[in-house]
């Protein structure tokens, strides 16, 4: 029973409900109704083959006539996409066999429209693995499935019917054309062997139907591990694009609400500083109160530019990339080279890495200058922090590089850190991207 | 511009800060100057200016619809319209990138680059108005001491003094005001900054306009 446990492997995952395999050696198997569901799945499915067969054979036959003319290179096109309607027909079948639900292997387009839908389904491997089940089905399976419904049909039909064909015919009868039979014992004999071989039948019926929906499940469910693979990624993607929303959220609520109040509040300070007699005590309170407001819209202003870098949004990468330098405590000489804007989550997956590169350098490596490049070549950004510091320095070791590495992941980047004892440290991001139009560069 | 003075100045003013933007007509108005319109956003500062003419124009960064540097680019704008046109932007944001913007654009004159902040320091603020309408230059020296701390090739040829009056001449200080901040004599202040002009390679010129490039090359990245 190991293709049970293949299959469930694959797809049993979703639901309790196991195969088709599990119900064959289930105890009341014969009392239940899975032989009958496993006959009528190989007769639609036999059946939806030939039709399919038809269809396909006509539709390039149309479609190889018409080419002349052109119309029938869209409809030749149309024909790689033959297999979805019909993988999402046999999944259902699937379903109706066991009550498995199979998992469909497609994604959802991004954005509304037919063409994006045709652009994502033309690059997807599910739709060409479909496709060429749809091809499987119409010329090789069903007329396995109809062969198999049929002799388990008619085999005990014909046994049973040898009697009563006896009885009209009175002289002899061909029971499945190899048997003559003259005698009403050996018919009746036949005939109590046909139904006893019924039930027996059964079982190979529901072992070709259970192998064909393993088969379905193989090729038509999602690729089990890649796709949940594939899937993780895709939310850990939109968890960071969560946060950064988020963060900005924040900033703009900072900016737009204390911030502005606190200037509003030194303002009135500096009004009331002017109203006060200019001798007395009043006017040093106030400067006191004062400074002291300056001071909190300064620490306010390191916070909200840690949160969010506003200058990221406003003015991109490489000032962004040189503020950070000339917040550094050694001196960092920075030098970019950009065909223009990048997609924001790249601008500020990069930026990200520099700053906490900067901050590492700063902390741990002992270096005297550090520096930041980044270009652009090819669809990939490279952003490079060298150091001339000690070394050593451990990506497996500290949450930093590692916070790093995870950010980089999920825009597709790849981040390496070349830090030998006795240095010098580089670390290097590269990320998948294309520029965008940026306003205002 | 018929010669600003210090005096009876008329602004625009583009804040989108309810709060802020009256308060600042308020402490406008108490120097003498009027406000002829206050605005909220970028696009009414530019009808604004259309309409009024205004002899400076006091502009935030951040503004709606887009909630970026809007308030900057419209000052750009502004500024390549009417060459001349004084502008202070008021901002929240210490980075070189915004004021480098401003003060790239045109020969850098008549431009101002504040922290919020400076608002409450009234006189001071007041003061940076009339510097500005009057053709000068001033940063905020937040912004100046973010860029000291930045070396840079022409810079370091500059001895620590020398940089500490090029700041003070960033944020728009006179010659006098530099000898008063440094307790040194005026003839001291006269030697750093020519010696700042020679190292800086500047082209002989009119005192001031040689001021704004020193200026000028010290802020830019």
């Amino acid at each position: 029973m190991s293709g049970g446990a293949v299959a469930g492997a694959v797809a049993g995952d979703e639901h309790g409900t196991g195969s088709a395999w599990a119900s064959v050696a289930r105890a009341g198997f014969l009392r239940s109704a899975a032989p009958w569901r496993a006959a009528g799945y190989l007769l639609v499915t036999g059946v939806s083959g030939l039709l399919l067969c038809a269809g396909l054979l006509l539709s390039a036959v149309v479609a190889g006539a018409l080419a002349a003319v052109l119309v029938g290179v869209p409809l030749a096109a149309a024909l790689g996409l033959a297999g979805l309607p019909t993988a999402a027909w046999e999944r259902r079948l699937v379903r109706y066999l066991d009550g498995g639900r199979v998992a469909n292997p497609h994604r959802v387009p991004e954005r509304p429209g037919l063409a994006a839908w045709l652009r994502l389904r033309y690059r997807e491997q599910a739709t060409w693995r479909e496709l060429g089940f749809a091809l499987l089905a119409a010329f090789v399976l069903w007329p396995i499935d109809l062969a198999v419904v049929g002799c388990v049909l008619a085999v005990p039909g014909y046994l049973v019917a040898a009697l009563p064909l006896l009885v009209l015919d009175g002289e002899q009868v061909n029971v499945l054309k190899v048997v003559e039979v003259h005698s009403a014992v050996l018919a009746a004999l036949l005939g109590l062997a046909g139904l006893l071989l019924l039930p027996l039948l059964a079982y190979p019926v529901a072992v070709v139907a259970a192998a064909r929906a393993s088969l379905v499940r193989l090729v038509l469910a999602p690729g089990g591990r890649e796709q949940r693979i594939g899937e993780l990624v895709r939310s850990r993607a939109r968890l960071v694009d969560a946060f950064e929303a988020e963060r900005r959220r924040i900033e703009r609520d900072l900016h737009d609400g204390a911030q502005q109040r606190l200037v509003a509040l030194t303002m009135a300070l500096g009004l009331a500083r002017l109203d006060a007699p200019a001798d007395g005590p009043l006017v040093a309170r106030l400067a006191a109160a004062q400074r002291e407001a300056g001071e909190v819209l300064a620490e306010l202003r390191e916070l909200i530019n840690g949160i969010h870098p506003q200058v990221l949004t406003d003015h991109g990468l490489p000032e962004a990339c040189g503020d950070a330098a000339d917040r550094s405590p050694i001196p960092v000489t920075t030098g970019f080279d950009l065909p223009g804007r990048l997609p924001a989550p790249v601008e500020s997956a990069g930026y990200f890495v520099v700053t906490e590169a900067l901050a590492n350098i700063a902390k741990h490596s002992g270096a005297s200058t550090a520096s930041v490049e980044g270009r652009y070549a090819e669809g990939w950004l490279t952003v490079e922090v060298a150091d001339d510091g000690r070394g050593g320095a451990d990506p497996e070791r500290g949450t930093g590089l590692t916070g790093l590495a995870d950010r980089i992941a999920v825009v597709d980047g790849t981040l390496t850190v070349s830090s030998p004892p006795g240095g010098p440290t580089l670390v290097r991001v590269e990320i998948p991207c294309t520029p965008i139009d940026g306003r205002g560069v | 511009m018929s010669g600003p003075t210090a005096e009876g100045l008329r602004l625009v003013v583009a804040e989108d800060g309810v709060l802020l933007r009256e308060g600042l007509v308020d402490l406008l108005a108490r120097f003498g100057h009027r406000v002829v319109a206050a605005v909220g956003d970028a696009g009414a500062l530019c009808a604004a200016v259309e309409d009024h003419r205004p002899d400076l124009v006091v502009t935030d960064v951040r503004m709606p619809p887009g909630q970026t540097d809007e308030g900057l680019r419209a000052a750009l704008v502004l500024r390549e319209r009417t060459p001349g046109l004084p502008v202070l932007v008021l901002s929240q944001y210490v980075q070189r990138s915004y004021a480098a913007r401003l003060l790239d654009a045109g020969d850098g004159t008549g431009v101002g680059y504040l922290l919020k902040d400076r608002i409450g320091q009234v006189e001071e603020f007041v003061a940076a108005v009339g510097t500005v309408a009057a053709g000068g230059t001033v940063v905020d020296p937040e912004v100046v001491r973010q860029l000291l701390r930045r070396r840079r090739d022409p810079l370091e040829r500059l001895t620590p003094r020398e940089r500490e009056v090029l700041a003070l001449m960033a944020e728009g200080r006179s010659n006098a005001a530099i000898c008063r901040a440094l307790v040194v004599s005026d003839a001291a202040v006269g030697k750093h900054i020519g010696n700042i002009l020679m190292k800086l390679d500047l082209p002989p010129a009119e005192e001031t306009h040689r001021r704004v490039l020193a200026v000028l090359e010290f802020l830019r990245a």
